[in-house]
Parts: structure tokens; sequence; C-alpha cells
């Protein structure tokens, strides 16, 4: 625990620099209203990085969740132009249901017919893709077409920050509780640490995975609207992949792709730490081209030095024998 | 939990019935049930030169897939490979800029790739990191570098001969890339089932630390493995780029995602250990063969995606689902 705790000091740590460098030459980065900018324009990203956290836990992975939330924003925008009258609450409660129901599917192939994960999102990837042309016929919805109450919600304020903020707060509260404060929470954790074991101490691993699954795929449709309703569009390749940027920001925060190791505030942390690199690129006058390299070497860079903290004594006996070769 | 259930036959089957249930002999039938199933949907499939244009949907991402295999039967994966792609296509691109030789930018096409490879088996071998997670961060890098040295811009002007590669024909309706596919087809067969290299990486997929023990340089296989996969994607790089003839940063996007789907209807387990470099070859036909025939009744790319997806995970699920009904 104390070792995670430092990681999270760390990674806080880190932001915070990053920060500091920024603000040393564009002081208005550090401005109240500027971090606002710039959490709720990483909400998204937090918000999927929890359910990727909660699957990573679990040792699998969730490549669909951009996906599930491009199809999941379709339905959500399509809804919206055939009944314009239809409240936001409905809609919402439509999202989170059709993308717990998609990732309830991976769940299940993966529970039940006992598939890779990766193989199985890698799958449903493309397939929740091919199902968005289906459905809009390759079309976009656009801006025009959606009511302003669709569009307006996630803008709304309330204390000074927008509705988009406050659910990812709001998500990371109720999934920090879930995880630290129930037996299924707690389960996540037993299931990636030694499956084995937690078959022996009578947990379903299968079920627990299956329930990973549904939680990313929950979030994962949630942000599909917020997020069609946000930019006030909808079309084929929205968010097209982002799940890389979700698998870094929960490798960034210190959770174990091996499974069982990670906790909630450094799937959140993870996020912002890419977050503030991507609103600070445009600021120094970095081309945004940059930045999927520097995604990419923010991935390797944090999965060496995870690596390297997390790495037992027991396996320096088998290094030295690879060592000799 | 993967719990796997070892029945041991009371009675050994035998070849000929061990050869007609495997998973090459089935893949087969339904390679020929779909050649037969096209050429009755579509009159222009029937001819040998539709028939030759339909190669070119599957050879580049069957280059890759031969070395994929090895690498997914030793235990790993690498989900880089279309960003090796980018990455190899762009600086070739670059160099051509210089009005240099074919053979120059096909050289500078390879050993991107190798190195590109070998970043990768660092990474996995020297520093013993999961491959899974490096590749993504790979994935990520090497396109990334693409995009910072082409941005929205294209590379265009390679010289008339670079085209051959991707363009050419050897003998009449027989391309290049045909010709090639099939050499080193033939080449990772013979590495993989006929040589001591092949029989470690077998032993490497079923039991790394047991085969470490047993004498086998794990390391150094996997490390081979990653290169062989990253020069793969530098040669698919040459004809992709020559068959197109300009490289933009997102060349060859998703392509690791059908390479993975061809390995895996292949019948090579993702989780290590089995496969074979046959079953890959007719998995290579009959997604060319799908991919083309829906082409033909012009059906749109992205749709053809849901049935690649559904085949990935169908092929794996079938078979367990069969297994479950069973009992």
């Amino acid at each position: 625990m104390n070792i995670l705790k430092s990681r999270e000091m760390i990674l806080t740590a880190a932001i915070v620099v990053l920060l500091g460098l920024v603000a040393t030459r564009f002081p208005a980065f550090i401005a109240p209203s500027n971090l606002v900018a710039v959490f709720n324009d990483t909400s998204p990203l937090i918000l999927l990085a929890i359910g990727q956290m909660i699957v990573i836990l679990t040792k699998c992975i969730d490549l669909s969740v951009a996906a599930n939330l491009a199809l999941t924003g379709m339905v959500c925008a399509m809804i919206n132009v055939a009944a314009p009258g239809v409240p936001v609450v409905v809609i919402i409660a439509v999202a989170i249901g059709l993308g717990a129901v998609l990732g309830a599917f991976n769940g299940v192939l993966v529970w039940k017919l006992d598939i890779p994960p990766i193989v199985v999102t890698l799958g449903t990837m493309t397939i929740y893709r091919g199902i968005i042309f289906l459905i809009s016929d390759g079309k976009w919805v656009n801006s025009h077409e959606m009511s302003p109450a669709f569009k307006a919600f996630p803008r709304a304020e309330f204390l000074g920050l927008p509705m988009l903020s406050w659910i990812a707060i709001l998500m990371t509260v109720i999934f920090f509780t879930i995880i630290t404060r129930t037996t299924l929470g707690r389960s996540f954790y037993a299931v990636g640490g030694n499956p084995h074991a937690a078959v022996y101490t009578g947990i379903n691993v299968g079920k627990s995975q299956f329930w990973a699954f549904t939680f990313s795929g929950a979030l994962a449709g949630l942000v599909g609207y917020l997020w069609v309703s946000r930019y006030a569009v909808a079309y084929v390749d929205i968010a097209l992949g982002f799940e890389l940027d979700v698998v870094a920001a929960c490798v960034i925060g210190g959770i174990a792709i091996s499974g069982g190791i990670g906790s909630i505030g450094g799937a959140v942390l993870g996020a912002l730490f890419l977050g503030v690199i991507k609103n600070a690129l445009p600021v120094v006058n970095i081309s945004p081209f940059w930045q999927m390299a520097i995604s990419g070497s923010a991935i390797i860079i944090a999965i060496a030095v995870n690596t390297r903290a997390g790495r037992t004594k027991g396996r320096i006996i088998l290094k030295k024998a690879e060592a000799t070769q | 939990m993967s719990h796997v259930e070892r029945i041991i036959p009371d009675r050994l089957q035998s070849p000929f019935q061990k050869r007609i249930k495997s998973w090459e002999s089935l893949l087969l039938a339904v390679a020929i049930g779909i050649f037969i199933a096209n050429s009755f949907a579509s009159p222009y499939f029937l001819n040998a030169w539709n028939l030759s244009d339909a190669t070119f949907n599957f050879t580049e991402k069957a280059m890759i897939a031969f070395a994929m295999a090895l690498l997914i039967v030793a235990g790993e994966i690498d989900l880089s490979v279309a960003s090796i792609i980018a990455l190899s296509s762009t600086a070739m691109g670059a160099v051509a800029q210089f009005d240099v030789s074919t053979l120059t930018i096909v050289l500078t096409g390879l050993s991107v790739g190798v190195i590109c490879g070998a970043f990768n088996a660092i990474l996995v071998t020297v520093m013993g990191l999961p491959s899974i997670v490096v590749t993504i961060g790979t994935m990520s890098l090497f396109r990334g570098i693409s995009y910072i040295v082409l941005g929205d811009q294209a590379f265009r002007g390679y010289p008339r001969d670079f085209a051959f590669f991707g363009q050419g024909y050897v003998f009449w309706v027989i391309s290049f890339e045909f010709v090639l596919f099939v050499v080193l087809a033939v080449i990772y067969g013979v590495l993989l089932h006929k040589t001591n290299f092949g029989r470690a990486v077998y032993a490497i997929g079923n039991n790394a630390t047991g085969a470490l023990f047993s004498g086998i340089r794990v390391n150094r296989v996997k490390f081979i493995l990653f290169v062989l996969t990253g020069l793969m994607s530098g040669v698919a790089a040459v004809c992709l780029t020559s068959r197109l003839g300009s490289t933009r940063p997102s060349i060859g996007l998703g392509m690791e995602l059908e390479v993975v789907t061809m390995v895996v209807l292949g019948g090579v387990n993702i989780l290590g250990g089995s496969g074979s470099i046959p079953g890959v070859v007719i998995a290579a036909f009959v997604m060319g063969m799908v991919t083309f025939g829906l082409g033909l009744l012009n059906v749109p790319g992205i749709v053809m995606s849901i049935f690649i997806g559904a085949l990935l995970i169908g092929v794996i699920a079938l078979p367990r689902l069969w297994a479950m009904w069973r009992k």
C-alpha cells in the first residue's frame, strides 16, 4: 500500500512539475479557469480509464471501449433526431444500458467461452464500428439536427464546473467505493492477483471478469452520449484509436497489465497526465501531430518504470540464469 | 478461469482420421466452400485476372502473418506491425525524395523494419516487459513518428521501377507479390516445422521456464522472432508502398487486427504453444476470398470488417460451443 501511495505521489508530482514548466513560459495555463477547462477536456479519458482499470485488474484488456463509445453515441444521436422530445435523462439511461450490454457481450464471451480477452475485444471493436456504419448508413448526425437540450447537458455549469466534469468526479467516487468497499470490488483484485487462489476462496473468476467488462462497457456508453453531445457530431469514426490512450492512461497510472495491482486514483492521475500533455502541446507551440508519438513513449516509459518497481526478489535467480546465456 | 481437460484416448487415431479432423482440413473445406459460393454469387469471380487481383487482398498481410504466427506460437504478440509499415514507408518516401536508386529505397524500408523489430525485442527480452503493452506503446510511437515527419502531407515521386514490387507480374497473371508470398510461406513453413529453431519456438510457447532449463536460449529466440516480424513488416511496407505509389501516415491503419485474425483463424493458439504455417496459408486465402467476394457484391469495406471480426470470434467460439453442447 505504501508503494502504491508513493506511486500516486510521484505521478501527482510529475503533473505539478509539468504544469510548472508550462507555466514558466505561459502563466495563463495554470489560471483556475484554464485548469478547469483541462480537467473538463480530460473527463472522457478519466471515465474510460476507470472502466479499463477494472478490466485490467482482472487480467483482461478491453480494446473495444472506443468502438462501444462511438456506437452508443451514434444510437443516442439517432434517438435524438428521431424523437427530439425524449428527455436527456432517458438518453443517458439508454447510453449506460446499451454500453453495459455491449460490454457484457465481451464479458460473456470471456466468461462462458473462455476466449482470450484480447481476441474478443479486437473482434468486437471492428464489429461495433461496422454496426455504426450499418445503422447510420455512413451518414453524419450534425449539430443542427440535434435538439438544444441534448447538446446543452454536458456544458451546463453547476458550481463553476461543467456537468461533464461533475460526472467524471461522481463516477470516480462511485467506483472508488465499489472497488474498495464491496465484495465485488475486492474480488477484482483477488482474480487478477492470483486466479487459482481466488477459485479456492470461492470467487467465480469468470463472473468477476464479466462484471468488469460490463462496468467498462457502461462507462464507455455514458461517455458515448457525452462525447457526441459535447462535440455535437456523430459519425462512424469518432474516437478512433482512443482505446490506446485509455490503456496508456492506465499503464501510466501504475495499473499492472498482469492484473491485481492498481487504484482508481492511479487511473485518474494517469488520464490527467496525458490530458495535461495534450492541452499543453498547442500552448507551447508543438504541432498536435507530436501527440501520438508522445503517448506511445509515455506508455513505454511508464511500463518500464512499473515493471522495474514491481519486480520481486524471486525473479532474480531466473534473471541470472538468463544473463549467463 | 482456463481449465484444460486432458483426455487420454484408449486408441490412437489413425493418421488419416487425424488429418481429416484437423483444423487445417476444416479450414480448407471452408475455403473451397467460399470459393464455390463466390463463383455462384458473382459472374465476374471466375476470371484469371480477377482472381489474381484478389490475391493482393491478403498477400501483404500474410507475409507479416507468417512471422506473427511464430511469435504467437512462442507466446508473445506484436501489435505494432501496421505502425512499422507506416514508419518504414515514411522512411522510404523520405529517401526517395533524393533521387536514389530503387535498391536503396528497398533496403531503407527493410532496415527500418528490422530496427523497429529490434526495438520491440530489446524492450521485451532485455528489459523483460510484457509484449502486449510494449507493442501497444510502440504502435503509437512508430506511427506517431510518421505523423511528426509527414503531418497532413504525403510522399510521392517514387522511381518508375519501384512500382514493380506491388504492381509487377512475374508470369502471365502471377504477380510478384504472390510469388513472394509463396516463397515466404515455404521458408517459414520449413523454419517452424523442420528446424531446431522451430521446435524451440513450440517449446517456449508451451513452457518458457521449462524451455530455459532444457537449454533453449529463450530470450535469443524471442529476440530473433521480433526482428523477423519487423523485417516482414518492412517487406510488406515495400509491397504496399509500391502498390499505392504514395505514403501517408495513416498507411495500413488497423492492419495489425487483420494479421492477428489471419493467424488465429489459421489455428494458431493465441495463448501460444500450437499452430502451423499451412493453416495460416489457408486462412490467408479464406480471408482474401471473403473480402474479395463481398467486394464483388458491392459490400462496403467497413461492413466487411464486421465479417472479419465475427470470423475472429466465431472460429474460436464455435469449437468451444460444440464441446459445451456435446457435454
